[in-house]
């Protein structure tokens, strides 16, 4: 192996915060900084009890590094939109977990490979996007799916300020990325916040109007690409197995975490996190073959 | 004689009742006659909000703007009101609906979660409509906790902040502290939506009333999900009893709910079983139709589902955790 990618995280909330236990312990990241705005943030005081550099400067304290080679964006939809050409311009590759959607949306078990080495910027669409969008993709593959629909509902406690904030474009980022990446001709996304306590942990429930003819077959696809999402996030399950219900095929999905940041509950921090170090893995291995040609 | 405005109800809550199936005919037609009767305000649309078209709630018989465009064309004076649900709806589905005489919007959030309904009301403000935080499922929290939700609707620029018992599960106390302690918390005007799923929309919203609410919701014939609302035309002659004006004629509201709702009705608006159910076990209104299908299919009773709904503390739009209750109380049977 190479020499480890100098990494950044921009966002110091939840998805920060379990995005940076997660680089710590992947052989191909070296965390340089965590930047974030608020001086009070617990992530950045976690980080710097890592032993890794902190800045409340926001873009400017990644900017104020040289030689970064990847950029983890874990703030927000607006802010997003402006660090993006920044990060451009300085020429680091930028992991964007915001629904800003600047770059192309990637899902890394469905078309990371066909996005590496071409774009400079990917978004992550959404965690509901990251959970429901393969198993779309999974329907789509075996027949047309005339419309998808995804119903992510997550704990309040994982739901930061950002994800709030961001709930609109949370549905409309998730509606277009299973259209455009999980193939749907159409699409559909709602978002549940739900207080319970103890909190419940991240569940999906996805619809498809297709086929169901089809549902063996159906069946099968899904389970294979729930395979492949399982090897980069550990708690991902298939909680109801596809199964025809009059036009349409239903099936749900639940999300353990790693409990790296906030507990177990909180599968929709990793699923998007996990995502991102999956990419960022691979672009490793990918720029390193480069390197070699 | 003291003021009290209603908000009807029936052409939003009441499509629940009929899986959305509602035409927007035959809706342009029962808000002409809720206008004769001098009725202020009426909500309309899908029974979960703008973008409530959908597999997880049903889908609507029309879209949000069919709806919009044709309840427009045939009122006058009254205020045409859309419910939106933040997670459901999105300022994009509101942008294009406002274009028809929208006057009022309610910004629904679970209780405990306001905060995501923060940029809807600023937008509901910027087009100078009025808007409404709504919290719904006020019973799942404490009055101290109703009372700062509804403290951060008045910070976002709401203009009136309910208290909403989707579940219809409150007693008249539970109402009463509730609506006090916002009414002590803020210095808007206070609204109340009930429901009758334990048979006390019409003492509830009374309640609501003496608590200091001046803004409460009814629906003809109760027309609602689960065991419908508190019945308009009855609380109108209550209200006139206790001789508070609603600006309501009585018989012509009446006459309202024998012409045009009970013809449409596709069973009789009552309590029934599993609505009971519903209102003891403190779960979401509209989960009663979708519960009673899944029980069907999985071959459970849907009073079950409804009671391990609420065990589960679901919140206001889980309509797909019923299939997946249902496959767990089927797989332990």
């Amino acid at each position: 192996m190479g020499r480890k990618l100098r990494s950044a995280i921009i966002g110091s909330g939840n998805i920060g915060t379990d995005l940076m236990f997660k680089l710590l312990r992947s052989p191909y990241h070296e965390v340089v900084l965590m930047s974030g705005i608020d001086p009070k943030s617990e992530g950045l005081k976690m980080a710097a009890s890592k032993g890794i550099s902190t800045s409340t400067e926001g873009i400017n304290g990644v900017l104020a590094i040289n030689d970064l080679d990847i950029v983890f964006d874990a703030t927000g939809a607006k802010p997003h939109l402006a660090h993006a050409p920044l990060l451009k311009e300085a020429g680091c590759f930028a992991v964007d977990l915001t629904p800003a959607a600047v770059g192309p949306y990637v899902v890394p078990s469905v078309n990371l490979e066909q996005n590496l080495g071409t774009a400079m910027n990917v978004n992550l669409t959404t965690c509901g996007g990251q959970a429901t969008i393969p198993i779309i993709y999974g329907i789509s593959r075996i027949t047309k799916v005339d419309y998808a629909e995804i119903v992510a509902t997550v704990s309040s406690r994982s739901a930061g300020p950002g994800t709030r904030q961001n709930i609109d474009e949370f549905t409309q980022t998730t509606r277009n990325a299973l259209v455009v990446v999980g193939g749907a001709a159409q699409a559909k996304a709602i978002i549940i916040l739900n207080p319970a306590n103890p909190p419940i942990l991240m569940r999906n429930t996805i619809y498809a109007i297709c086929d169901t003819r089809k549902i063996d077959d159906i069946a099968k696809s899904v389970a294979s690409i729930v395979a492949a999402v399982q090897k980069y996030v550990p708690g991902y399950r298939l909680k109801v197995a596809p199964y025809a219900d009059g036009d349409h095929v239903v099936a749900m999905v639940e999300v353990t975490g790693a409990g790296d940041y906030l507990p177990t509950y909180s599968g929709n921090l990793d699923i998007i996190t996990s995502a991102a170090v999956a990419v960022g893995e691979r672009y490793a291995q990918y720029k390193e073959t480069e390197v070699l040609k | 004689m003291k003021a009290i405005r209603i908000i009807d109800a029936t052409l939003r809550d009441g499509m629940h009742a009929v899986s959305h199936q509602l035409t927007p005919e035959q809706m342009a037609a029962i808000a002409v006659g809720l206008e004769a009767a001098g009725v202020d305000t009426i909500e309309i649309g899908h029974g979960d909000g703008l973008g409530g078209s959908s597999l997880q709630y049903g889908f609507g018989k029309a879209s949000d703007l069919e709806y919009v465009k044709a309840i427009a064309k045939a009122v006058k004076k009254t205020k045409i009101d859309l419910l939106l649900i933040p997670g459901i709806g999105t300022i994009e589905d509101l942008e294009v609906a406002i274009q028809y005489g929208v006057k009022t919007v309610r910004v629904a959030t679970h209780v405990t979660e306001a905060d995501v309904g923060e940029q809807h009301i600023a937008f509901t403000k910027k087009h100078g409509l009025e808007a409404v935080g709504f919290l719904m499922m006020s019973h799942m929290a404490t009055p101290e906790k109703v009372a700062e939700q509804a403290k951060l609707f008045e910070r976002y620029g709401a203009d009136i902040v309910y208290v909403t018992d989707s579940a219809g599960a409150m007693l008249p106390d539970d109402v009463k502290v509730r609506v006090a302690a916002v009414k002590k918390a803020i210095s808007l005007p206070v609204g109340f939506h009930a429901h009758n799923n334990l048979g006390l929309a019409i003492g509830n919203t009374l309640a609501a009333i003496e608590a200091g609410a001046t803004i409460v919701d009814g629906t003809v014939r109760g027309f609602g999900g689960g065991a419908g609302n508190a019945q308009l035309e009855v609380l109108v002659a209550v209200l006139k009893r206790l001789g508070y004006e609603t600006g309501i004629d009585l018989y012509k509201i009446m006459d309202v709910g024998e012409q045009l709702i009970d013809p449409i009705l596709h069973r009789p608006q009552i309590v029934s079983n599993e609505a009971l159910a519903i209102g003891y076990a403190g779960a979401y209104g509209s989960f009663l139709l979708h519960a009673r299908r899944a029980a069907e299919k999985f071959g459970v009773d849907a009073r079950d589902i409804l009671i391990e709904m609420g065990r589960r503390k679901t919140v206001g739009g889980q309509e797909d955790l019923i299939i997946d209750v249902a496959i767990d109380l089927a797989k332990a049977k």
